[in-house]
C-alpha cells in the first residue's frame, strides 16, 4: 500500500493520527449501518416476494374477468361504462426513514361514489361486476406492494453504495494512514538517534581539546 | 399532499382500473418510455404492465435514488412474465451478493 506523500514532521504525524481516528470511527459506524440495512432489507425482501406473488395472482384474475366482460359486451359500451370511475382514489404520500434512507410511505383514502358500479346493471354482464369488485379489492394491495418494492429498491442501492464506502475505508484509507504514520514515526526516531550521535561526537571532540 | 395513481399499459386491458379511480394511459412498445417520463412528473405512483418492463427498465432505474415517483410492474393481461420476481432476485444479488429468495424454496 502506497503511503501518502507528506513531510515527515511532528505536525503531520499529529494530523494523520487524528485522521486515522476519524476514519476508524467512521468505518465502524458505516459497518453498523450496513449490517442494520441488510437486516431490514432481507426482511422486506421476503415480504415483498410474498406480496408480489399475491398481487400478480389477483391482477391476472382481474384482467381475465375483464377480458370476459369485454368479450360479452360491445366495445363502445364497455368503454363508456368504465370511463367514469365510481370511486375516486387519492394517496397521501409521505416518507419514513430506514437508517437514514428516505423510503416512501403511502396512505390511501378511497372515496366511494353513490353506486358501487359505474354503470347500470342492465347495460353490463356480471363479469364486469366481478372485475370491478376485484379491481377495487386489489388496489390497496397494489399500493402496499408499491411501497415495499420501492423501499427494497432504494435499500438495495443504498446498501451497495454503503458497501463501497466501507471497503474504501477498510482497504484503502486506513492502511494508507497507518503506513504513513509508521513511516513518519520511524523517520522521526531516526532523526532523534542521529541527533544524539552527533551530540555525543561533538561532546567528545570538546573534551579532547 | 394528494396525488393520483396512474397505470400504463395496453389500452384495452387496463381500462378496468379506471373504474377504481386509477388514471389509465395506453401505450405501445415505441412510446412507453417517453410516456412514462412524462407521467413521472405528474404522478407519485405509476404501475406499468410487465410486457413493457424491458422498455422501461432504464427509466425506472433512474428513480432508484429518489423517494418518488414509485414505478412498479404488474402482470399484463397475458399473465405475469416473471419480471417482477426477477427484479427481486437481482435486488437481492445486488445488495447481499446472494439470492436469498430462491434458497428458501429448495
Amino acid at each position: 500500500m502506497a503511503r501518502l506523500n507528506v513531510n515527515p514532521t511532528r505536525m503531520e504525524l499529529k494530523r494523520l493520527k487524528a485522521r486515522l481516528k476519524t476514519a476508524t470511527r467512521g468505518h465502524k459506524l458505516l459497518k453498523d449501518k450496513s449490517d442494520e440495512m441488510i437486516r431490514v432489507f432481507s426482511v422486506k425482501l421476503r415480504e415483498n416476494k410474498r406480496l408480489r406473488q399475491e398481487v400478480e395472482e389477483q391482477v391476472s384474475a382481474v384482467f381475465k374477468n375483464f377480458a370476459l366482460a369485454g368479450g360479452t359486451t360491445e366495445k363502445e359500451k364497455l368503454l363508456s361504462a368504465f370511463s367514469t370511475p365510481s370511486t375516486t382514489l387519492s394517496v397521501d404520500t409521505g416518507w419514513s426513514s430506514v437508517m437514514g434512507v428516505e423510503v416512501p410511505k403511502l396512505a390511501v383514502s378511497v372515496t366511494k361514489g353513490k353506486h358501487d358500479y359505474p354503470y347500470a346493471f342492465s347495460d353490463m354482464t356480471s363479469e364486469a361486476d366481478y372485475s370491478i369488485k376485484a379491481v377495487n379489492g386489489v388496489v390497496e394491495k397494489l399500493l402496499a406492494l408499491a411501497e415495499i418494492e420501492k423501499t427494497c429498491r432504494m435499500l438495495a442501492s443504498e446498501i451497495e453504495k454503503n458497501k463501497r464506502r466501507v471497503n474504501a475505508l477498510e482497504y484503502v484509507m486506513i492502511p494508507q494512514l497507518e503506513e504513513t504514520i509508521k513511516y513518519i514515526s520511524i523517520k522521526l526516531d531516526e532523526n532523534e538517534r542521529s541527533n544524539v550521535a552527533r551530540m555525543m561526537k561533538v561532546k567528545s571532540m570538546i573534551t579532547q581539546e | 399532499m394528494k396525488s393520483n395513481l396512474a397505470i400504463l399499459g395496453d389500452k384495452e386491458s387496463i381500462l378496468c382500473f379506471k373504474a377504481a379511480g386509477v388514471d389509465t394511459f395506453g401505450a405501445t412498445n415505441d412510446d412507453v418510455a417517453s410516456i412514462l417520463r412524462r407521467l413521472a412528473k405528474q404522478y407519485k405512483v405509476i404501475f406499468v404492465t410487465d410486457n413493457f418492463a424491458e422498455q422501461t427498465a432504464e427509466t425506472i432505474k433512474k428513480f432508484d435514488d429518489q423517494t418518488y415517483p414509485i414505478v412498479i410492474t404488474l402482470p399484463s393481461k397475458a399473465g405475469s412474465n416473471g419480471s417482477g420476481l426477477a427484479l427481486l432476485k437481482s435486488l437481492s444479488e445486488k445488495a447481499l451478493g446472494v439470492d436469498i429468495l430462491n434458497k428458501e424454496d429448495k
